[in-house]
């Protein structure tokens, strides 16, 4: 039991059940949004897995492992672009089929999404 | 011995091929839209220069050209290094982002004034972005940056598929978005385990310390598995044909050549260099068998489409389907590298034919979609009269896609053939050549088309510039003259091979 409860060992089980139930909910949701936020589900959960990572460099001597904290750091800001460049297209992919369901035509000149 | 990287001279080249295209992103931010076609098509042409210098000091050095950036050595810094197969690779992207950017830049002027400036300013950004992110693919040895410049590259081409903001479209995006991010993480995930496993994320230092392991084979499956769902693999390929059939040609063309191409490099990296032998025997078995279902069923599902683009799509994915079959061909032996058997060859020219080859039957596509307003290939009968040149470059490219010859397709597709058969692999030998009959029918599908007389003669919308088509037909000339390449090993992509086989020998 106390096996389970050191820092390393802990992080890293918290980031294997964040991925089980992030991949879940991609897997099984309809909604595009829960999709998304299942992706930063995984996102955070694989985080935690280069935590874990880096505390078992604490293993070998060193105090911890700065390498994986700087890959999560970049890690972050990618996922955070990812995010919201998803939110971004369904929004837009909302307002369009507001204005169908409205009764007007979608937007007939072609428009930059971006 | 820790096989260590080394600056050699021209690696400074690898660092322009990614950083020009940037700069160029940059530029057009700043100057703004007025200036963005001509900064983009300076970029082209210096980028262009900088793919062939370095195919040239790859050729003139007969090794691989290194860049260590900052003079970090990897663990702790990261290096930039083109072998032969990385030189090729860029000075194909090279090519097709210029013939591309071509085309755009005539189709952006016969729709000048019409309002859609801030789209052709969007198509230039992401173009050149995607370029960069190509490039940082094909030069990186690192698995983190690996991954930042896959994610890179995914972030261009998602909105190149919806630039017309029409709601399907947005809808492919979406769609393609999340099987991106779903592939990337997963390919994280197993970085993250390789790291813990190795305390390395250089592919040279992996490929020498690589033991048969769980972790390893867990990560390994993982980041395959991410890998594929962005190539559009049967079954992950779902999200491929409304993406790039719903984007405008020029960007479906390089979505289709180049951005799939970028994974499917990494997992011939991934399972050659890094993968243990015996668990690299397995997982080349199963890839191949997805990639002989690939080609099978999603050529099948070509022949029925309705719609030029959606066919030339569908075709897409049974196309990468080859590229997975050479897995096991090309597994070597003790004597011979995987780098130094036939199928390696055969892989590398599919791929590259394949990019030529779908990027002008994307472009010829997009010619006859402005000429005619639509592209659905029952009502196009008699095209060949009014576009002979688009319809010379969608025979052209067509007969790399069945493996005929003159082409760069049927000398990739006669040395798998070749592969399979002495390897033993009846099974694959017969997935090849019915492939190339599926891709007949379909091709002969759209010539007939073109050599049709309609009772009644199509009505031309718009008149298309030559220039538009000269791009299409130029990309597929390309096709057919890779066909003249002599058929054996190719000596340009083993250049540079030999330093991992110095990594594996202490």
């Amino acid at each position: 039991m106390t096996a389970v409860l050191q820092p390393g060992v802990l992080f890293g089980l918290c980031g294997a059940v964040l991925v089980g139930i992030g991949l879940f909910a991609i897997a099984t949701s309809p909604v595009l949004l829960r999709r998304i936020v299942g992706c930063n589900i995984l996102g955070v959960g694989i985080f935690l897995v280069f935590g874990a990572v880096a505390r078992r460099g604490g293993g070998a001597g060193l105090e911890a492992d700065p390498v994986p904290q700087a890959l999560v750091i970049t890690g972050i800001v990618v996922a955070f672009s990812a995010s919201a460049l998803a939110v971004a297209l369904l929004k837009r992919l909302s307002e369009l089929s507001a204005g169908d369901r409205a009764g007007t035509a979608a937007p007939a000149e072609p428009r930059s999404v971006v | 011995m820790l096989f260590v990287h080394e600056t050699t001279p021209g690696g400074f080249l690898l660092v322009l091929a990614v950083i020009l295209p940037v700069c160029a992103v940059l530029a057009i931010i700043a100057c703004g839209p007025r200036s963005a076609t001509r900064i983009a098509m300076a970029t082209l042409a210096a980028g262009l220069a900088v793919a062939i210098a370095v195919a040239a000091e790859l050729a003139s050095s007969g090794r691989a050209v290194t860049y260590v950036v900052g003079g970090w050595h990897p663990p702790l810094g990261i290096a930039l290094r083109a072998d032969g197969l990385s030189g090729a690779m860029l000075v194909m992207t090279a090519l097709v982002i210029v013939a591309v950017g071509l085309f755009a830049g005539g189709q952006h002027r016969l729709h000048a004034g019409a309002g859609d400036a801030r789209t052709q300013t969007t198509f230039w950004l992401m173009l050149l972005a995607l370029w960069s992110a190509l490039n940082a693919t094909f030069l990186g040895e690192d698995l983190f940056s690996l991954y930042v410049a896959l994610e890179l590259l995914t972030f261009a081409a998602v909105p190149l598929v919806c630039l017309d903001g029409r709601a399907e479209t947005v809808k492919a995006a979406l769609r393609y978005l999340v099987f991106a991010l779903v592939g990337s993480l997963l390919y994280l995930l197993g970085v993250g385990l390789i790291y813990g496993q190795y305390g390395a994320l250089d592919l040279l230092t992996l490929s020498g310390q690589a033991r048969p392991d769980p972790a390893l084979s867990v990560a390994l499956a993982l980041m395959i598995v991410g890998l594929l769902a962005k190539a559009a693999l049967f079954p992950l390929h779902l999200w491929l044909p409304p993406a790039h059939a719903g984007a405008p040609a020029p960007a479906s063309a390089v979505l289709s050549a180049l951005v799939i191409k970028a994974p499917v490099f990494l997992i011939l990296r991934l399972v050659l260099d890094v993968a243990p032998q015996p668990s690299a025997a397995v997982v080349g078995q199963l890839l191949a068998v997805l990639g002989a279902v690939s080609i099978l069923f999603c050529s099948v599902l070509a022949l029925r489409q309705a719609r030029l683009k959606l066919m030339i799509a569908y075709s897409t994915v049974a196309q990468i389907g080859y590229l997975f079959i050479v897995f096991p061909l090309a597994a070597g032996s003790a004597e011979l590298p995987p780098w130094g058997t036939i199928a390696w060859t055969g892989g590398a020219l599919q791929l590259i034919s394949h990019a030529l080859a779908k990027a002008a039957m994307f472009l010829a596509a997009g010619v006859i979609a402005e000429a005619f307003g639509h592209d659905r290939i029952a009502d196009i009968g008699g095209f060949g009269r009014m576009l002979p040149l688009s319809a010379a470059a969608f025979g052209l490219a067509g007969l790399s896609l069945m493996g005929i010859p003159p082409s760069g397709g049927f000398v990739a597709k006669c040395l798998l053939l070749t592969a399979a058969v002495i390897e033993g692999y009846p099974w694959l030998a017969a997935t090849i050549l019915t492939g190339g009959l599926l891709a007949g029918a379909y091709v002969f599908r759209v010539i007939n088309q073109a050599l049709a007389v309609p009772a009644a003669p199509i009505v031309v919308r718009n008149k298309v510039p030559r220039r538009l088509e000269f791009a299409a037909l130029g990309l597929a000339i390309a096709a057919v003259l890779l066909g003249f390449v002599p058929l054996r090993p190719f000596g340009f992509l083993q250049i540079g091979r030999d330093g991992l086989a110095m990594a594996f020998s202490p």
